[in-house]
């Protein structure tokens, strides 16, 4: 539904030119949502920008519902637009106007008459839960209420795409989880495709079915949610994954880590399982067939796109050669085991 | 206080609200659109015409900058043209109205610079026109901006029509001026003063009441 090939963009000219994309491949297929995730300044605005063309990709191509973008005249462009909604991070809402004349925008827009505005914003606002809001001012709405508003108006002229720039950036956790789940209402019931941006793994994890990393104008990484948050291919995705999950050694454990194993040294290991080896009694195992005492020092489990996802910091306690069988037992099933490190025996 | 005097500053009272309405209207209807146009030829904007730009910012420029006793002989023959005379009320409403459209203009130039840009942008992701961008995000999204500047320009219409008196355009300016000063009779001076005072007050509290009712931020 959405294609972007070899998008480029650069700011500026010559010596002081910043290149904001560089060679932006990303294919989003129709009734999926697709996240990209970086951090701030990474060229996460800019590419969502260029997919509706607020932002003209220097170089490379932009074709969204099969009609290439970049190629179209600026009227041609302004009716492509209608198929793609957008929401933005400060939702952008006309103050002078209520909330049901903010909805009804994009339809006066395409010269809409009366009554087929009031047709298609009724619903918009029953479906955002705003129905009894239609004659306030954004003032007087919570931030949450705003975007809903915005995300009724991006819905006003039916759009096959929509494009969320930093959506929840600006909401507090719980309203975080309602704006979501209307979003993914929405993805449901209409069918619609969307695109996000966003610094939150907390919103990839909770609504999309693929992730791109971005970094330094790049996508780094793509990947099936599930599939990122089990094994991210990259260090930059793993840092996001660890800092999302919270899920680091205790500091002071971290502090008497040895690369080297060594003399009354026993590995510390991070385990995640995910799929089948979920619900393997793996510890008892280890402890059986191995000798091996498992100490976990930490431990998590989270449910992402129906997958279940365990995650666990443990000491493994036994003599070298144990803990080596125990460890090529771990790789055998199905878990990504990483050793961070050693650490001597304390008693 | 004797009767003809009290016509003489109803008279006085009237020539003011007059030019004052004149000059006020038209530069209205001349700056507003003058400002946008200086607002949406900037550089990145949605009409970006850089040379455009340029030019006009120019021109507002001269007009702001000369002083409005030099602009009134200056322009006489241009007045002479347009009402058919170079003294009198009629005459004196010419060189304020010129001197006005320029302060309009950039006044709403302005107003219109405090729209967020996120919102020209959505309205862009929505397909919206240059045209459409204008006539519904930015004039509605500035108008307490822009009535404010408003209000701003007819208070000082009411000061600068005081030299209307130069070219026989009467006013209240002009008999403080003629009674008050030249004939030494400060009672004449402190009733225009009080006049004045009051005028600037009304006008003030309507414009602050149109801006409030109108915007809703």
């Amino acid at each position: 539904m959405i294609s972007l090939e070899r998008v480029s963009k650069t700011y500026g000219t010559g010596p002081r030119a910043v290149q904001a994309l560089s060679d932006i491949d990303l294919q989003v297929p129709k009734g999926t949502i697709h996240g990209v995730i970086g951090l701030s300044g990474a060229g996460k605005s800019t590419l969502i920008r260029c997919v509706n063309l607020l932002e003209r990709p220097t170089t490379g191509r932009v074709i969204v519902d099969g009609a290439e973008l970049t190629a179209m005249s600026a009227s041609d462009l302004r009716q492509a637009r209608h198929q793609c909604g957008m929401i933005f991070q400060h939702f952008n809402l006309l103050t002078n106007r209520t909330v049901f004349d903010n909805v009804a925008l994009p339809l006066e827009l395409m010269r809409e008459s009366r009554r087929t505005i009031r047709e298609r914003v009724m619903p918009l606002l029953e479906m955002t839960g705003l129905t009894d809001k239609r004659h306030q001012y954004p003032a007087q709405l919570s931030g949450g209420q705003k975007q809903r508003v915005a995300i009724a108006r991006a819905l006003a002229s039916r759009p096959k795409v929509l494009l969320c720039d930093e959506a929840t950036s600006a909401l507090d956790p719980q309203t975080t989880t309602s704006i979501l789940a209307l979003l993914q209402e929405i993805n449901q019931q209409l069918g619609l495709t969307i695109l996000l941006i966003t610094h939150e793994m907390e919103v990839v994890k909770s609504i999309c079915h693929r992730v791109g990393l971005i970094s330094g104008g790049r996508l780094v990484e793509e990947a099936d949610v599930g599939d990122f948050f089990t094994a991210p291919g990259t260090q930059l995705g793993r840092e996001f994954l660890n800092d999302f999950l919270k899920l680091e050694a205790p500091r002071e454990l971290v502090e008497r880590l040895d690369a080297e194993s060594g003399q009354n040294s026993h590995p510390v290991v991070r385990l995640t399982f995910s799929g089948d080896s979920v619900s393997t009694p793996l510890i008892s195992r280890l402890a059986r067939e191995h000798g091996v005492d498992v100490s976990i020092l930490q431990a998590k489990v989270e449910s992402i796109q129906g997958r279940t996802l365990g995650l666990m910091i443990a000491e493994l306690i036994g003599s070298e050669t144990q803990t080596r069988q125990a460890l090529a037992t771990l790789k055998s099933f199905d878990l990504h085991v990483e050793v961070l490190g050693h650490v001597q025996r304390t008693d | 206080m004797s009767s003809a005097l009290i016509d003489l500053v109803w008279q006085s009272t009237l020539e003011t609200l007059y030019m004052v309405a004149v000059a006020g209207i038209i530069s209205a209807l001349v700056g507003v659109p003058l400002g946008v146009l200086l607002y949406v030829t900037r550089p990145r904007q949605i009409l970006a015409q850089p040379v455009v730009n340029g030019i006009l910012g120019i021109v507002t420029n001269v007009g702001r900058s000369i002083p409005f006793i030099i602009l009134l002989v200056a322009i006489i023959p241009f007045t002479r043209m347009i009402v058919g005379s170079s003294i009198g009320t009629n005459a004196a409403a010419v060189p304020l109205t010129i001197a006005a459209i320029p302060f309009v203009a950039r006044l709403v130039e302005g107003a219109l610079n405090e729209v967020p840009p996120g919102l020209i942008e959505a309205a862009q992701s929505m397909g919206a026109t240059p045209m459409q961008i204008i006539m519904k995000v930015l004039l509605p999204e500035a108008r307490g901006g822009i009535l404010n500047g408003l209000t701003i320009t007819i208070v000082a219409l009411v000061s600068y029509s005081a030299m209307a008196g130069a070219v026989g355009g009467g006013g209240l300016g002009d008999l403080g001026i003629r009674y008050g000063y030249n004939r030494f009779n400060p009672t004449v001076m402190l009733i225009t003063v009080v006049v004045l005072v009051i005028m600037v007050q009304l006008f003030q509290s309507l414009g602050d009441y149109l801006v409030r009712k109108s915007d809703h931020k």
